[in-house]
């Protein structure tokens, strides 16, 4: 098969000063011009995004690319899409390459549906008539027919997200580069997300896909690439990268976790996660989880200041990275004035803990006034729920069946008119 | 294929977003107007009057034997072309941030389809001074023909400068409020409420190493045929343009790769 994206010793550097204040003033430019014989020179803030990496791609693959945030994949999709350049290396496409970083990108909101659609195909560089002749296709697919003529600003986040896709399915492209697309919009839409990008699969189309989902990755890709800090860490088959990957997530925690010293965090520090306890009812440390069981999950933090309506949540994912919930002090409606400075902790309580056995991680999020985000830390957190009676007979339930399960009971009554009864 | 080749290659492979892009600008400038198009007329007419009343009337400012309404309104209709775009060019960049750093596509179009965009209110103004020609009795003769080579050679100047300024707003926000201060300025530099013959002889050199300066004289004689075209002084526009135009593509394309990361 012949080969249709080559990376070679690609890296790229950015100066983090440099990123820090990114609005420079001439007038600091030229008092530094001046200044700088007398100044001692000050190593600058580096920080490499993606350092030496090399991998080809060959017609037809769909290639996942996973790693934590910061780990450098969307630079490394942005120089593949030419948005960005690399400071050394290069990069070699064949065929017409499409990126889609962003779901309706260029869309105004003075314009209607119709001519969204032509400007947004222009940009993602479609032709004209190209447009023109797969406008009715384009239409039907968005399902927003009867707004077509309708400026976007009075539409649903919904519709219009449904309408970039709707574009971006019909691109046509050799070489399609896709960035967390999939991570906004409802259930239903992802799955047409999904199904779209099967059908390039099918069509012998070479597919790129960044994602944080690694069920989605796993269902997608045959091949997984794994970014690590810049670093290409492994490349393979999709489920032993992401094997791989999600192992790296410390191992499953007894009890208590101290995630103080983790570093790959987003948001403004302003207040920091330190430490998660899991107890039990009486919160004593719970060493041993078993489904169904009472369980209190503590979350340590600082805040270097007082944080106003802060919220405190987790998501709760699956071994395979899929989303059993996301819960927040938000999502309760609790309103907390303030809190802080200093250390303090809060307590989720759960009456049953109705998990099948196996691994789970949780994300932790703050945030504050206006959806500031404070910390963020993807899988800080492992716990296993260990192997135990889910529904009180049976066989062995674990994740397959679905992670959570609902106490429930099967009334036989009904069985009796059939004659089967005893 | 040399880098530069496929430069051209590239733009010319993405020109109908060129259009596209222009065509967005003109939508979107008069969507919510309740006058819409007419604001192309209403702002140089306004201009104008004001400024008939008092250059024209109260300081008795000459204007080359041509009734003073006339001789601005031409004038300000390419001033006007060419500051908006000066302003809009200039702040398309990081106005557009969004886009430059989600997709690929050559990243001169965005100043370039701004100032495509203003020739559309350029040219609807100008069947209004047609309608003044006609009122005023000046008649339209073969010079007329001449106005569209006048507006491209503005379109060149305003791209090129902008091009520049573009880019260097990208890393210095310094530019967004020195463009305004500038256009504002260099009105004055430029023989649009007084004709070049008004300034001192042994200083009319210096109006004409502004660029601007040939293309309005030089319109001015072609549309109205009352004056001979200042060869000379459109020669030093030109001149000066394709510098300008030069020093703004080459400082582009050497800052261009680092938009996405930078703006």
């Amino acid at each position: 098969m012949s080969e249709s994206i080559r990376v070679e010793n690609l890296s790229k550097r950015y100066e983090l000063g440099a990123l820090r204040n990114q609005e420079t003033q001439l007038r600091d430019q030229l008092a530094r011009m001046f200044t700088a014989p007398f100044r001692a020179k000050r190593p600058k803030d580096i920080l490499w995004a993606l350092k030496d990496v090399s991998f080809s791609i060959a017609e037809g693959e769909i290639v996942g690319i996973i790693g934590g945030n910061g780990a450098g994949k969307s630079t490394l999709l942005k120089i593949l899409s030419k948005i960005t350049y690399p400071t050394s290396g290069n990069v070699r496409t064949r065929g017409r390459v499409a990126s889609l970083l962003e779901v309706g990108t260029g869309f105004h909101e003075e314009l209607s549906g119709r001519e969204n659609i032509f400007l947004n195909g222009s940009i993602l560089g479609m032709k004209r008539k190209e447009v023109a002749a797969k406008m009715d296709a384009i239409v039907n697919f968005s399902g927003v027919e009867r707004f077509l003529d309708t400026p976007i600003k009075r539409y649903s986040s919904g519709m219009r997200l449904r309408l970039g896709f709707a574009v971006a399915a019909h691109l046509d492209p050799d070489v399609l580069i896709v960035d967390e697309v999939l991570a906004v919009g409802d259930a239903g839409f992802q799955k047409k997300c999904l199904t779209a990008m099967e059908g390039l699969r099918s069509g012998g189309r070479t597919v790129l896909f960044v994602s944080h989902h690694m069920s989605a990755v796993q269902n997608l890709c045959t091949r997984g690439i794994w970014i690590d800090r810049g670093n290409m860490r492994m490349d393979g088959p999709t489920k032993n990268v992401i094997e791989a990957y999600m192992s790296t997530f410390a191992e499953a925690s007894k009890g208590a976790s101290d995630i103080a010293g983790i570093e790959s965090r987003r948001g403004s520090g302003e207040a920091r996660y330190t430490k998660v306890d899991i107890l039990d009812e009486n919160r004593e440390q719970k060493n041993f989880i078993q489904p169904g069981d009472p369980v209190v999950i503590r979350m340590h933090f600082t805040a270097s200041k007082a944080i106003a309506y802060p919220s405190f949540g987790f998501k709760l994912l699956t071994e395979a990275g899929a989303l059993v919930t996301d819960t927040s002090i938000w999502h309760h409606g609790i309103p907390i004035e303030s809190v802080g400075p200093g250390a303090a902790y809060i307590d989720v309580c759960f009456d049953a803990l109705n998990l099948v056995p196996g691994r789970y991680y949780l994300t932790l999020g703050l945030s504050g006034a206006g959806s500031r985000l404070h910390d963020l830390i993807e899988h800080a957190v492992t716990f296993d729920v260990e192997a135990g009676s889910v529904y009180g007979s049976g066989p062995q339930i674990d994740q397959r069946y679905g992670p959570v399960f609902f106490p429930q009971h099967w009334d036989l009554k009904g069985l009796q008119g059939a004659g089967s009864g005893g | 294929m040399s880098v530069r080749s496929e430069y051209l290659a590239d733009l010319w492979h993405h020109r109908e977003l060129l259009y596209f892009l222009a065509w967005r600008d003109v939508k979107i400038r008069y969507k919510q107007a309740v006058l819409g198009m007419s604001w192309a007329i209403l702002q140089p007419l306004l201009t104008m009057i004001i400024f008939s009343v008092l250059f024209g009337r109260f300081a008795q400012i000459p204007s080359s034997g041509l009734p003073y309404p006339l001789f601005s309104y031409s004038a300000l209709l390419l001033w006007m072309y060419f500051s908006v775009t000066l302003g809009l060019a200039g702040n398309s960049l990081i106005g557009n941030a969004n886009l430059i750093t989600k997709v690929y596509f050559p990243r001169v179009l965005m100043p370039a389809a701004s100032a495509l965009a203003g020739i559309l209110d350029l040219a609807v103004g100008s069947t209004f001074l047609m309608g003044m020609m006609v009122y005023y009795g000046t008649g339209i003769g073969w010079g007329l023909l001449l106005a569209p080579i006048f507006v491209l050679h503005l379109f060149v100047l305003a791209l090129g400068i902008s091009m520049l300024f573009a880019a260097m707003n990208v890393k210095y926000r310094d530019i967004k409020y020195v463009i305004p201060f500038l256009t504002q300025i260099w009105m004055f530099l430029t023989p649009i409420i007084y004709p070049i013959s008004f300034v001192p002889e042994r200083y009319q050199w210096l109006l004409a190493l502004n660029p601007v300066t040939g293309i309005v004289e030089g319109f001015r004689a072609a549309v109205f045929g009352v004056q001979p075209i200042p060869w000379d002084l459109l020669g030093i526009s030109w001149g000066i343009t394709l510098l300008l135009v030069v020093i703004g593509a080459v400082y582009f394309t050497a800052t261009e790769r680092q938009f996405a990361d930078v703006v």
